[in-house]
């Protein structure tokens, strides 16, 4: 029990621990708005090498490349979406962690929803072809031969007990 | 027993709606199986980029000689890629997959009417001239690149290899080692067709 608690409290303050920097403090830039700029930047752009860590969060080479002509193309004056597209230019759509909504994407974008879609077309009509069925069943009175079969059921039911 | 006759009646009709149902894992399991079996049998690695670089003219880049090696090979740029089909293989002394291609790249250099550029990735000059001794030198000219020529070429891994037109456009790209099946069955062929 002790041990459980002990384990908990690890993992609460593990929890509350900030994650390691890949930043390296040598690129970090003197302006600070400028900085956050190549931050929010660097949290978009795919680490290539690892494939599912921005180049913000990852320790390889590559990114830490990228990191910095993101941000000596801020200090060279490019806008965010300059800065991405020299990128994209490069790289293809596939650096963006987001990826952008075009043809190419499209299933990507909407085949869930096409899916849940077609899924709920699927149960409305389940359910409509089911419903008049079981209330006409409901509803059919019970013809003289089923009449006698319950009597007969019900009178051995009340005799057993 | 009319009665029992009567409750499967109504059970059939329905269970019509709900046929499609039972058929529809069978259908999936189909479908994921085909994808499968499409990526087991044709060996294609889904980690592997499409490069967006393809058909577009290559990169404006200048690369100095790597230091020391000057006298032997001089060093590449952009306006060195016209005129004849071009092989631009990024290789580096530390990049170990670079020495399992290298026969392949040597190969490459001795095919007539094509040449064979190198840039040198993220070396330091002592390693990569001596490893270029003592594993020959393929190349007619080497860049030495601090890794910015490689961004503008989209390079993510090493070894890479772009065939580049006469015109100066790129053709194709390999990522990773050039096996003397990958020569034969992709380079090669293509090589001949942009020679045409």
């Amino acid at each position: 029990m002790r041990a459980l608690a002990a384990l908990l409290a690890l993992a609460l303050a593990a929890a509350f621990v900030p994650a390691a920097l890949a930043v390296e403090p040598n690129e970090i830039l003197k302006d600070a708005a400028l900085e956050q700029r190549a931050r929010d930047i660097s949290k978009r752009l795919r680490c290539l090498v690892c494939q599912n860590q921005s180049i913000d969060d990852s320790n390889a080479e590559l990114a830490r490349d990228l990191r910095v002509l993101v941000r000596e193309r801020l200090t060279a004056g490019d806008s965010d979406e300059q800065v991405v597209s020299y990128v994209v230019a490069r790289y293809g759509d596939f650096v963006l962690l987001r990826p952008p909504v075009n043809p190419a994407t499209f299933v990507l974008w909407f085949g869930p929803l096409l899916i849940l879609l077609v899924a709920g077309i699927g149960v409305f009509v389940f359910l409509r072809r089911r419903r008049p069925e079981s209330a006409g069943a409901a509803a059919r009175p019970l013809d003289a031969a089923e009449k006698k079969h319950l009597d007969a059921l019900l009178a051995e039911d009340g005799s057993g007990s | 027993m009319s009665d029992t006759s009567d409750m499967t009646d109504t059970a059939t009709t329905r269970g019509r709606p709900s046929r499609i149902l039972f058929v529809l894992p069978v259908l999936l399991f189909g479908v994921l199986a085909a994808v499968i079996a499409y990526f087991m049998l044709t060996g294609r690695d889904p980690r592997l980029l499409p490069s967006t670089l393809i058909d577009k003219p290559a990169p404006k880049f200048k690369l100095p000689p790597i230091k020391g090696w000057e006298g032997r090979k001089p060093g590449l740029a952009t306006a060195d890629l016209k005129g004849k089909v071009t092989v631009v293989n990024f290789f580096a002394s530390w990049c170990v997959p670079c020495l399992a291609e290298h026969p392949q790249v040597m190969a490459l250099s001795k095919i007539k009417g094509i040449q064979v550029v190198g840039i040198n990735h993220k070396d330091r000059p002592a390693a990569a001239k001596d490893w270029l001794t003592r594993h020959g030198d393929p190349y007619a000219r080497i860049g030495a690149d601090a890794g910015r020529a490689a961004i503008d070429w989209g390079v993510y891994g090493m070894p890479e290899t772009f065939i580049v037109d006469k015109t100066g456009r790129i053709r194709f790209k390999h990522v990773g080692i050039i096996r003397p099946e990958t020569l034969k069955n992709k380079l090669l062929p293509i090589i001949r067709q942009l020679q045409k």
